[in-house]
C-alpha cells in the first residue's frame, strides 16, 4: 500500500470536508480555463486568423475604424474611394486581387449589414487556407444577395426568401423600394460574413438613393485627382457626358446601373499581394501612407494593438483574480488538513507504531494536499473544457466567435506546476504537524 | 534470546523541571518462543516500558536487544523499520484505522516493513482469526471481539519475532475475553513468536507458564541514584 493510497483512504475519510475543499480549486481552475478559452477566442478572431487579405484600402482616416468596418463591420464606414480608383489599383503590379466592398445600409429584419461586392469575394479564401462554403446559385439578377449562415439562422430566411434594406443604418428607418432575393446561404465561418448580407455591386449601385448628386461627384473628383490631372479629366469627361445624358432624360426611372465608373464609389477595397514577395504588402502601405488619397492597413495590426492593448489587460487581471481564488482555496485545503490533524493525532500515532517513519506519514499529509490540489485542479479544468465544448456551439451562433475548446493556452502549462507547489505549500505544515508527532503520547491521547 | 533488557533507565522531565523517575530495571529477559504475563498497576510504568521495548520511546540509558540487535542504540529510521518487521504490538484499544478495511489495516502493518505487501499471507491471518468472510468490512462493521481479533492479524502480518501485547482483553466483553487470549497465545505458539502480554488482570495472568510482577523488577530509584552519583 503506498503512500497516495494512504492519503487518498484518509481523504475518503473525511469526504465532505476533502470534496468542497477540492471543489473549490476546481471552480478556481474552471474559471481560469474558461476565461483563457473565452478570451483565446477573441484573440484568435481577431488576429491571426480574421481576414484572408494582405491589406485593406480605404478612404484617409482611423486605421482601426477601417478594419472595423471592413473586417468585422462593428463601425460605419469612414467615406468612400471612387470606383476608378479600384481600377487604378487593379492595375498595380504588386496586386493579385483587389476586391471592392461598399457598405452602410442594413437588413430591415435583424439590422444585419449590407456589403456590395464582386463574386471575387467569394472565390478567394476567407481567412488563410478556408474558402466560403456556399449553398445555392451564383447571383445572376441585379437584386440578388448571399446571406450569411447567422442571418439565415435568426431571420430563418433561406433561398428564395424576400427582403428590403435600410439606408444608412437602422437608426434612419429610411426603407429602400427595392425588394432583394435569397439565391445562397454561406456555411458558418465564425466572422463577420456570418452576419453578412452580400449584394452585387452593381445592384447596390443601382439601389434608389446610392447615387449622389453629380455636382458632388464632381467636386469630389477634383479634390481626389488634384494631382493627377490625367485620370481627374477622364473623369470629368465622364461625368459630362452623364450630365448630358440625364438632362435628355435617360434616367429618368431613377437606376444607375448605366452610370459611368466616375459616379461610382467604393468604401474599402480588400488587397492581396504576390505571396512569393511579402515585401509587396508593406511598399504599397507606405506609397499609400505618403499620398493623400487613400490609406492601406495591415487587417491584423490595429485590431493586435486593440487586443493587446484592452483585452489583454482584462485577460491577465481575470486570469489573476481565478488565480486568487485558486490560492484561497489552497488556504481553504490547509485549513480542512491542518484542522483536520488533531483528529488524526492517534492515526498517525498508530501508523507510526506499526512502524511508519516520520518521512512517511509526512509523505502522506503532503500527498493528500497534493491529491485534493492536483486532483480539483484536473477535475477543474476537464469541466472548464468540457463547459466550453458544451457551450461552444452556442457562443458561436450568438457571437460568431469559433471556441476551440481544448487550445491549450501557455498559462494552463504551467497551472499544474503550480498546483503541485500550492500543495506542497498548504500541506507543508500540517505534514510538520504529523512529522513531529509524539508517537507515545498519540497513543495515549 | 528473543528479548533482553539490561539496566533500563527511564525518567520523564515535570513541568517544574524536576525528572519523574519510571523505570529502573537492571535484567529483564524472554527465551525465543517465551510467553510472559507482566503484572502490574496502573502507572506503574507498564506502558512505558512496552514502548520502550517497542522503539516508540527510548531510555535514559540502558540496553534493550530485540532479535540479538540494540534497538536503543539504533537511528530513528532504522529503528522504525526494525519495529515494523520484528515486532507485532497488540494495544488495549485495538487501534484499527476506520478508513482502512480489515484486510486494508493487515497491509498496511506491511506496508512499512520495506518487505512489501503480501495479500495471500494477509488473507490467511485473517482467516486463521476467524474473519475470511469479513475481509472488506470497515473496522466500524465489526464486533469489538473481531476488531480485536484483525488487531491480532496485523500484528502478526510481518512474522515478527516478539509480540507486544497492552492489556488486550481489557475492552472485550467476558465472552470474547478468553477466546481473544488463546487466539493471541495460540498464534505466537504457531508461529514461534515470544508474546509479553502485559495486565492487571490475575485471571488472565493465571493462564501463562511466566508471570512477572513489574513490581519486583522494576525499581524507578534507581534512576534517581544514578543521577545523583
Amino acid at each position: 500500500m503506498n503512500l497516495l493510497t494512504i492519503a487518498w483512504k484518509s481523504i475518503r475519510q473525511r469526504r465532505l470536508a476533502s470534496f468542497l475543499t477540492a471543489l473549490s480549486i476546481g471552480l478556481g481552475v474552471m474559471l481560469m480555463v474558461l476565461v483563457l478559452v473565452i478570451f483565446g477566442a477573441v484573440n484568435s478572431a481577431f488576429t491571426q486568423r480574421s481576414v484572408g487579405y494582405d491589406l485593406i484600402v480605404g478612404p484617409k482616416g482611423s486605421d482601426l475604424q477601417l478594419v472595423l468596418s471592413a473586417v468585422y463591420r462593428m463601425q460605419p464606414p469612414i467615406e468612400n474611394l471612387p470606383y476608378m480608383y479600384l481600377e487604378q489599383l487593379k492595375k498595380d503590379r504588386r496586386v493579385i486581387s483587389a476586391v471592392p466592398l461598399a457598405f452602410g445600409d442594413v437588413t430591415e429584419a435583424g439590422s444585419f449589414p449590407i456589403v456590395g461586392t464582386t463574386t471575387e469575394y467569394f472565390q478567394n479564401e476567407f481567412m488563410p487556407g478556408r474558402n466560403f462554403q456556399i449553398r445555392g446559385s451564383r447571383i445572376n439578377e441585379l437584386f440578388d444577395a448571399i446571406i450569411g449562415s447567422e442571418v439565415a439562422r435568426q431571420n430563418q430566411w433561406d433561398i428564395d426568401s424576400k427582403f428590403a434594406i435600410i439606408h444608412g443604418g437602422a437608426e434612419s428607418g429610411d426603407v429602400h423600394e427595392e425588394e432583394f432575393t435569397v439565391v445562397a446561404v454561406l456555411a458558418p465561418t465564425g466572422t463577420a460574413n456570418d452576419r453578412t448580407v452580400f449584394l452585387n455591386l452593381e445592384g447596390f449601385y443601382a439601389i434608389d438613393g446610392h447615387t449622389k448628386p453629380v455636382e458632388e461627384i464632381e467636386k469630389r473628383m477634383k479634390d481626389f485627382y488634384a494631382a493627377d490631372p490625367e485620370r481627374l479629366e477622364s473623369a470629368l469627361k465622364q461625368l459630362e457626358s452623364y450630365k448630358a445624358e440625364e438632362a435628355a432624360g435617360g434616367h429618368a426611372h431613377g437606376h444607375s446601373h448605366a452610370s459611368p465608373d466616375a459616379m461610382k464609389e467604393v468604401t474599402a477595397i480588400l488587397v492581396r499581394t504576390r505571396p512569393e514577395t511579402p515585401f509587396d504588402a508593406i511598399s504599397l502601405s507606405a506609397e499609400l501612407q505618403k499620398g493623400f488619397q487613400a490609406m492601406a492597413v495591415n487587417p491584423v495590426r490595429p485590431i493586435q494593438r486593440l487586443v493587446t492593448g484592452l483585452l489583454g489587460n482584462i485577460q491577465k487581471a481575470l486570469v489573476v483574480l481565478t488565480g486568487i481564488i485558486i490560492l484561497v482555496s489552497g488556504v481553504g485545503i490547509f485549513v480542512s488538513i491542518y484542522n483536520s490533524m488533531s483528529d488524526r493525532r492517534r492515526e498517525i500515532g498508530i501508523m507510526r507504531a506499526l512502524g511508519a517513519g516520520r518521512m512517511h506519514v509526512f509523505g502522506i499529509v503532503l500527498a493528500e494536499s497534493a491529491l485534493l490540489c492536483v486532483g480539483g485542479g484536473v477535475v477543474g479544468w476537464l469541466v472548464g473544457h468540457g463547459l466550453a465544448i458544451a457551450a461552444s456551439p452556442w457562443v458561436i451562433r450568438q457571437t460568431g466567435l469559433l471556441i476551440n475548446p481544448w487550445a491549450l493556452n501557455s498559462w494552463e502549462v504551467i497551472l499544474f506546476p503550480v498546483l503541485v507547489g500550492l500543495a506542497a505549500l498548504v500541506g507543508f505544515l500540517p505534514a510538520m504537524t504529523a512529522y513531529r508527532t509524539n508517537v507515545a503520547d498519540a497513543l495515549s491521547s | 534470546m528473543s528479548l533482553l533488557l539490561e539496566r533500563i533507565r527511564k525518567s520523564y522531565r515535570e513541568p517544574g523541571g524536576r525528572r519523574l523517575p519510571v523505570l529502573g530495571i537492571e535484567r529483564f529477559e524472554m527465551t525465543q518462543g517465551e510467553q510472559v504475563a507482566l503484572l502490574g498497576s496502573s502507572g506503574g510504568g507498564k506502558t512505558t516500558l512496552l514502548n520502550i521495548i517497542s522503539g516508540i520511546l527510548t531510555p535514559d540509558s540502558g540496553r534493550v536487544i530485540v532479535d540479538g540487535r540494540d534497538i536503543a542504540a539504533m537511528h530513528e529510521v532504522v529503528r522504525d523499520r526494525f519495529r515494523a518487521s520484528k515486532i507485532g504490538i497488540v494495544f488495549q484499544t485495538f487501534n484499527l484505522l476506520p478508513a482502512f478495511s480489515a484486510l486494508e489495516n493487515v497491509l498496511l502493518g506491511m506496508s512499512f516493513s520495506g518487505k512489501g505487501v503480501d495479500k495471500a499471507f494477509a488473507r490467511q491471518l485473517l482467516e486463521r482469526v476467524g474473519l475470511g468472510h469479513r475481509l472488506n468490512h470497515s473496522p466500524q462493521k465489526l464486533s469489538v471481539g473481531e476488531q480485536q481479533r484483525v488487531a491480532v492479524a496485523r500484528s502478526l502480518a510481518n512474522k515478527p519475532v516478539l509480540l507486544l501485547a497492552d492489556e488486550p482483553t481489557a475492552n472485550v466483553d467476558p465472552s470474547n475475553q478468553q477466546l481473544i487470549l488463546d487466539l493471541i497465545r495460540d498464534t505466537c505458539r504457531d508461529h514461534n513468536v515470544s508474546l509479553l502480554m502485559v495486565t492487571h488482570s490475575m485471571e488472565v495472568a493465571g493462564v501463562f507458564k511466566r508471570v512477572e510482577k513489574l513490581q519486583e523488577f522494576n525499581r524507578p530509584e534507581l534512576c534517581l541514584q544514578e543521577q545523583t552519583v
